[in-house]
């Protein structure tokens, strides 16, 4: 059985919409009562939402971009988002499904620890990003997005993989301590600044920082798990992509340089220079 | 009781408890992904010499591996759950670690598991890296070649060892065929290996020896050539050698269906008697009844 609440007007300011979890929903003897926050207004879900049906597959109708923390801490159930979602859909959340058919705002998917988050459009900045004043941004889970991705994606990432099938935005990875960012449409500038360990894949060409060293080209054995798993998803990963040889590239050299930064090989040859410069086993040249 | 032509004698196999697991293997290739599997369930008939019994249980197609790429599933037995670990962390660590191309994934969805990847990660001399998907964590350890990956846990399971059917034939030629034609049969039951060589054994054993230090040895009332030397023996006047294969399973039902292929295939291939190892009864709880499996 669904769960349907539907927007009945769009609020004035941002509506704080964390009550819209299926763990606060499903336990609720009167949903309408539940409690928003709309501005600095106390308000009730029933003011914004039309309810009807029960369970803890939950859609919402309607417009909304200026919903926010849609989803947030949830820890399991299901949630499809007919429409745009605003800032913060996801965040934090531990379990279960969050689908968004439009697009996402800013903080989609921020310090979530667990559960899949879906955006079939494009999702804003700080894609499963960290807030400020944390360390570690997201722990856990799966994010794929659909369409591009802003900037500043995975910042902070500690565990978990986030997954664009466009393009993703500047700075993807920035200061990530794990995980995995998979970018199929291609990289930003400055993916990877101040990363410390984890991978970031890109399937377009792109240039890393300065502080990246390049090691070498080859087919990583677990890229393969990932991309299989990603198509599993719904995302149109190609046979050559799952099989394709990547360049690896180390860094950032600024931190503990156990990161990489994966790029699909383009076809180009390597200079034959390049590779006396590997064998002798000196510094790998800049390409 | 006949069945084809053969005497199936009145008796039961006594199998009993050993842990197991099943180790995916992957390659660039079929054939690497092959000599991998044999090289890691090498020198490992007997857990009495070996310390475990391993085979290869069948090759996988690309579509059934984690990594879409061809692969083997083997099977490792021990006599305990650590037993099982240490063997996976020894023969995983020297025989698929060091193959080119391939990669080793946990086959089984247990409850118990043991610690593989885990252990094996050392190799990388702290350059090692961990992937965490759906779950479950990988580890990424560079070689020479490129690099190696290896799951972390490996499910463990209580198995069944020690099923058994032995093939008596009227000469060596034909009580071969027989036990070739049967061990063939018994490939086809997923969930089982024979350990053996080619999964057949010449030398079944009995528990103890006159010489103190030997746990087992020469099963002599089943040697033809000591028929006229020994005060009792099981081989029949027109017997002049037998063969014998050992299964060992995840389950006890998937023994059983094996022995059942198993002692039709031998039957209908030119066995003269086909009958069974056990210990009176008194080594394991799981007693296999030849005339149960007759069809």
């Amino acid at each position: 059985m669904t769960l349907t609440l539907t927007l009945r007007e769009q609020p004035d300011v941002p509506l704080e919409a964390d009550a819209l979890v299926p763990d606060r929903l499903a336990g609720a003897d009167d949903i309408a009562a539940l409690p928003l926050w709309h501005g600095k207004e106390r308000t009730r879900v029933g003011e914004f939402f039309a309810v009807s049906g029960s369970g803890d597959d939950v859609r919402l109708e309607g417009d909304l971009s200026r919903v926010k923390l849609v989803g947030a801490g949830m820890t399991a159930g299901r949630i499809t988002i007919a429409g745009d979602v605003g800032a913060h859909a996801g965040a934090g959340m531990r379990g279960g499904e969050l689908h968004v058919e439009g697009d996402a705002g800013d903080w989609a998917g921020a310090g979530m620890r667990g559960g899949t988050l879906v955006v079939r459009g494009s999702a804003g900045r700080r894609l499963g990003g960290t807030y400020p004043g944390e360390r570690a941004g997201m722990r856990g889970g799966e994010i794929v997005v659909h369409g591009d991705a802003g900037a500043q994606a995975g910042a902070g990432l500690r565990r978990g993989l986030i997954a664009v099938a466009g393009r993703v935005g500047d700075a993807a990875g920035l200061r990530m301590l794990a995980g995995t960012i998979v970018a199929l449409g291609g990289l930003g500038p400055r993916a990877g600044a101040g990363m410390r360990r984890g991978s970031i894949v890109a399937m377009a060409p792109a240039t890393p920082l300065a502080t990246f060293v390049f090691s070498c080209t080859y087919r990583p054995p677990f890229l393969r798990l990932y991309l299989r798993r990603l198509r599993a998803l719904g995302l149109a990963v190609s046979d050559g992509q799952i099989a394709g040889r990547y360049e690896r590239w180390c860094g950032d050299g600024l931190e503990l340089r156990r990161g990489e930064i994966l790029i699909l090989e383009d076809g180009l040859e390597r200079p034959e220079a390049d590779r006396r410069h590997q064998i002798a086993g000196l510094d790998a040249p800049r390409r | 009781m006949k069945l084809h032509g053969a005497e199936i004698v009145d008796t039961f196999a006594e199998a009993f408890p050993m842990w197991g697991a099943r180790v995916v293997i992957t390659a660039a290739t079929p054939a690497w992904a092959l000599e991998a599997g044999r090289s890691m369930t090498g020198f490992a008939t007997s857990v009495i010499g070996c310390k475990c019994e391993a085979g290869i249980e069948r090759e996988l197609a690309p579509d059934e591996t984690p990594d879409g790429r061809p692969g083997v599933s083997a099977l490792l037995f021990a006599m305990d759950r650590d037993g099982v670990a240490k063997r996976l962390v020894e023969r995983v660590g020297q025989s698929v670690l060091t193959c080119p191309t391939t990669a080793c994934f946990d086959g089984l969805d247990a409850e118990e598991e043991v610690d593989v990847g885990g252990q094996l990660r050392f190799f990388g001399d702290g350059y090692q890296a961990s992937k965490v998907l759906g779950g479950k964590r990988y580890w990424r350890v560079p070689v020479m070649e490129g690099e190696f990956l290896v799951q972390e846990r490996f499910g463990a399971v209580e198995g069944v060892a020690g099923g058994n059917i032995i093939m008596l034939g009227c000469d060596s030629g034909s009580a071969l065929r027989a036990a070739e034609a049967a061990a063939s049969a018994m490939r086809s039951v997923e969930g089982v290996i024979m350990p053996f060589p080619g999964g057949i054994a010449r030398s079944g054993s009995k528990v103890g020896s006159r010489y103190s230090a030997l746990p087992a040895s020469t099963n002599d009332v089943l040697c033809p050539t000591l028929r006229g030397q020994v005060e009792h023996t099981d081989v029949p006047p027109d017997v002049e050698s037998v063969f014998e294969i050992v299964i060992d399973g995840l389950a006890l039902e998937p023994v059983r269906e094996a022995m059942r292929r198993g002692l039709v295939a031998a039957a209908e291939s030119g066995a003269s008697h086909v009958t069974a190892g056990n210990y009176g009864g008194n080594l394991g709880p799981h007693h296999i009844h030849l005339r149960e499996l007759v069809p």
